[in-house]
C-alpha cells in the first residue's frame, strides 16, 4: 500500500506549490522540504522495516497480465533512500543558492517534479509506465538545466534535449517490439515469456536498450550531452543530475532490465564491461583537463559512473555489492562536491580554478567538506569511496579480469589526480582571496556537513553485520536475476 | 513486411536529419519525425492476423480486430512528445533571442 506514495507525495507538493506561494518562494520552501523530508522516512521505512520483501501495489487492484503494478524490493528502496536524501540536501542547499538567480517557486515544482519522475522510474514494475516517468523527470531536468536564463544554459539544455529524445524514441522503439513479441508490458510478465524466446530477439531488444538507457547513464560513447548540461545547470541541480538522475534513468534501469527481466545474458555483460572500462579511463582523464570546476566534476561523473557498470560487468555477487554500495558513495561525495562548486561560486564568483584562490581560512566549512569529497572519490581510507572501489577491484580479480581490474586502478589515479588539481588550484593555492562576492548561509553548510558526515559514515555499510541488513537484500534482488518475476507474480 | 522497412526507414531519415542539419528548428523537425516512426511502429505492432473480438454480442458477426493498447500508447506518447517539442521550441526561440541566429555552427559558447 505505500508504494504509490512515493510518486504521490514529491506531485502532489509539485500541484500545492504554485498555488501557496504566490510569485515568492516563502512558502514553497517548507512545503517542498515538508515533501522531502517525508520521503525520506517513507523510504527508510521501506528499506529497515520490509527489508528483503518485495511489495507489489496493483494500481486499480487489476490483476498481473492486465494493470500497472507497482514494485517495491529492497534495490528500489535502496535507490529511493539515495533520491531522497540527496533531494532534501539539494533543497536546503537552494534556499539561499536559487535567490540570487530570482526569488521563484518554479524552481521548487520542477524540483519536485524531479523527484515524482525519478521515484516513479525506481517504483514503476511497468516498462512503458517507466518510460512515462523518464520523461517527466526529462523535461523538469531540461527545464531546470535552463533555470539560470543564460545563453550557454539554453545551449547546454537544448543539447541535453535531443540527446533525450534520440534515447526516448530508442526506449519507446524497444517497447515496441517487446509488445509486439511478448503482448504484455508488466516487467515480470516480459521476463517470464521472453524465458523461451529466440536468443536473436533478446539481442535485438537488448541493444535497443543499451543504446537508449546508455545515452541516460552517459556510458563513454553515449557522454557527449552530460558535461555541458551537468556544468550549465545551478548546482544543486547539478547534484541532483550528477547524484542520483544519471543512475536511476540509466543504471537502475539497465540493471533491472538486464538483470531481472532478461537474465543477464552474458553478451551483455560484456557490453557493461566495455562500456565501463571505457568510461572509468576516459571520464578521468578528461576530468583531468578541466578548468571549469563544474565541468571537471560532470566528467569525473562519466568515471565514476564507469565504475558502476564495470560492477554490474562482471556480474558476480561480490561485485555486485561493489556496484550498490558505489551508487550510495557516488550519489553522496558528488553531490557534495557540486555543493562545494556552488558555495564557491557563490562566495567568489567563478568556477574557473585558475581564478580561485586560498579560501581555507574565509571559508573553513566549505574548504574542509571539499577536502573529505576529494579524498572519498580518490579512494583514500578511511572514506566511503575506498571500500567500494576496493571491492569491485577485488571481484574483478577474483572473476578473472586482471586487466579490468588495472583500468580500474588506473581510472582512480586519474580521478585523485584531478581533485588533487581541484585542491590545489581552487581551495588551497597560494594566490590570497581578499574578499568575498557572496555569502555563504547557515543552510547550505548544513547541506555540506551532512553529506560530509555521510562520507564516512556510509563507509560503515562494509561492516558485516550492518552489510547484511542493508546492501546484501539489494544484492540478493539484483543476482536473484529473473526470480523478480516469480516473486513479484506471487508464486 | 515492406511497412515495418518503410516505418524504419523514416526513423532513419529523422535520425539523419537530427546528424547532418544545422538549423535548429529542422533538429527540432528531425526528432519529431523519429518520434513519429515509433508511434507508427507501436501502430502497426497492434495488427494481429486474423485477430477477431474476444466479446461476441448476440446477433453480431465476429469481426476483425486490432490490439487497442497499442493505442492507447501511442496516444499517451504523443501527448509526451507533445511536452518535449514545445520545450524544445521554447529553447530554440530562446536561443534565438540570445544568438540572433538558428545555425548551430554559430551557437558556440560551450565546448565539447
Amino acid at each position: 500500500m505505500i508504494a504509490p506514495y512515493f510518486i504521490i507525495v514529491p506531485l502532489l507538493a509539485a500541484f500545492l506549490i504554485p498555488f501557496v506561494a504566490k510569485r515568492r518562494d516563502a512558502r514553497a520552501v517548507p512545503v517542498s522540504l515538508a515533501a522531502a523530508l517525508s520521503l525520506l522516512a517513507l523510504s527508510a521505512y521501506v528499506f529497515f522495516v520490509h527489508s528483503g520483501e518485495t511489495l507489489v501495489y496493483k494500481m486499480s487492484a487489476w490483476k498481473l497480465p492486465i494493470g500497472i503494478n507497482l514494485v517495491l524490493d529492497a534495490f528500489s528502496s535502496f535507490m529511493l533512500i539515495i533520491v531522497s536524501l540527496i533531494a532534501l540536501t539539494s533543497l536546503l542547499f537552494s534556499v539561499k543558492y536559487i535567490r540570487h538567480l530570482g526569488q521563484d517557486w518554479k524552481y521548487y515544482a520542477l524540483f519536485m517534479l524531479l523527484v515524482a519522475g525519478m521515484n516513479g522510474v525506481v517504483v514503476t514494475g511497468d516498462l512503458f509506465n517507466l518510460f512515462v516517468f523518464m520523461e517527466i523527470a526529462l523535461i523538469a531536468a531540461l527545464a531546470l538545466v535552463a533555470y539560470g536564463g543564460k545563453a550557454h544554459e539554453f545551449e547546454a539544455s537544448f543539447k541535453y534535449a535531443i540527446m533525450a529524445s534520440v534515447s526516448a524514441s530508442l526506449i519507446l522503439l524497444s517497447i515496441a517490439v517487446v509488445y509486439s513479441s511478448t503482448s504484455s508490458l508488466a516487467l515480470a510478465t516480459i521476463s517470464q515469456s521472453l524465458a523461451g524466446k529466440s536468443p536473436v530477439l533478446v539481442l535485438w531488444l537488448g541493444s535497443l536498450f543499451m543504446a537508449g538507457f546508455g545515452v541516460k547513464a552517459a556510458a563513454m560513447p553515449f557522454h557527449a550531452w552530460l558535461p555541458d548540461a551537468h556544468s550549465s545547470a545551478p548546482s544543486p541541480v547539478s547534484a541532483m543530475l550528477s547524484g542520483v538522475l544519471i543512475k536511476t534513468l540509466g543504471v537502475y534501469a539497465l540493471i533491472r532490465i538486464f538483470y531481472n527481466v532478461l537474465g543477464a545474458p552474458p553478451l551483455f555483460l560484456q557490453v557493461f564491461l566495455g562500456l565501463g572500462a571505457v568510461s572509468i579511463i576516459l571520464g578521468n582523464l578528461l576530468a583531468i583537463g578541466q578548468w571549469d570546476l563544474k565541468r571537471l566534476l560532470a566528467y569525473s561523473s562519466i568515471g565514476q559512473v564507469g565504475y558502476i557498470l564495470l560492477a554490474a560487468g562482471i556480474g558476480t555477487p561480490l561485485a555486485m555489492l561493489g556496484a550498490v554500495f558505489h551508487m550510495i558513495n557516488h550519489a553522496v561525495f558528488k553531490s557534495l562536491l557540486f555543493y562545494n562548486a556552488g558555495a564557491l561560486e557563490t562566495a567568489l564568483g567563478t568556477r574557473d580554478l585558475r581564478q580561485m584562490g586560498d579560501v581555507s581560512r574565509l571559508l573553513p566549512v566549505t574548504a574542509r567538506t571539499s577536502m573529505i569529497a576529494s579524498l572519498s572519490i580518490s579512494g583514500i581510507p578511511p572514506f566511503n569511496g575506498f571500500f567500494s572501489k576496493l571491492v569491485i577491484i577485488v571481484a574483478a580479480v577474483q572473476a578473472g579480469h586482471p586487466l579490468l581490474a588495472l583500468a580500474a586502478v588506473v581510472g582512480s589515479l586519474f580521478t585523485m589526480a584531478a581533485f588533487l588539481k581541484v585542491q590545489r588550484y581552487g581551495l588551497r593555492s597560494g594566490r590570497p582571496v581578499e574578499k568575498l562576492v557572496g555569502r555563504v548561509d547557515g543552510a547550505m553548510k548544513a547541506a555540506m556537513i551532512i553529506l560530509a558526515a555521510l562520507c564516512l559514515l556510509t563507509s560503515l555499510l562494509v561492516v558485516p553485520g550492518i552489510r547484511e541488513a542493508t546492501l546484501d537484500p539489494v544484492v540478493k534482488v539484483i543476482m536473484d536475476k529473473t526470480q523478480y518475476a516469480l516473486t513479484v507474480l506471487g508464486k | 513486411m515492406t511497412i515495418y522497412v518503410l516505418c524504419f526507414a523514416l526513423f532513419l531519415v529523422g535520425l539523419y536529419g537530427l546528424l547532418t542539419k544545422r538549423d535548429l528548428i529542422k533538429i527540432i523537425l528531425s526528432s519529431g519525425i523519429m518520434g513519429y516512426s515509433c508511434n507508427l511502429m507501436l501502430v502497426l505492432f497492434g495488427y494481429r492476423r486474423g485477430a477477431l473480438y474476444p466479446i461476441l454480442e448476440k446477433g453480431k458477426e465476429a469481426a476483425p480486430m486490432v490490439d487497442p493498447l497499442p493505442q492507447a500508447l501511442v496516444l499517451t506518447s504523443i501527448v509526451i512528445e507533445l511536452g518535449v517539442t514545445a520545450l524544445l521550441a521554447a529553447l530554440a526561440i530562446r536561443l534565438f533571442q540570445k544568438y540572433r541566429t538558428y545555425d548551430i555552427t554559430k551557437i558556440r559558447r560551450l565546448s565539447g
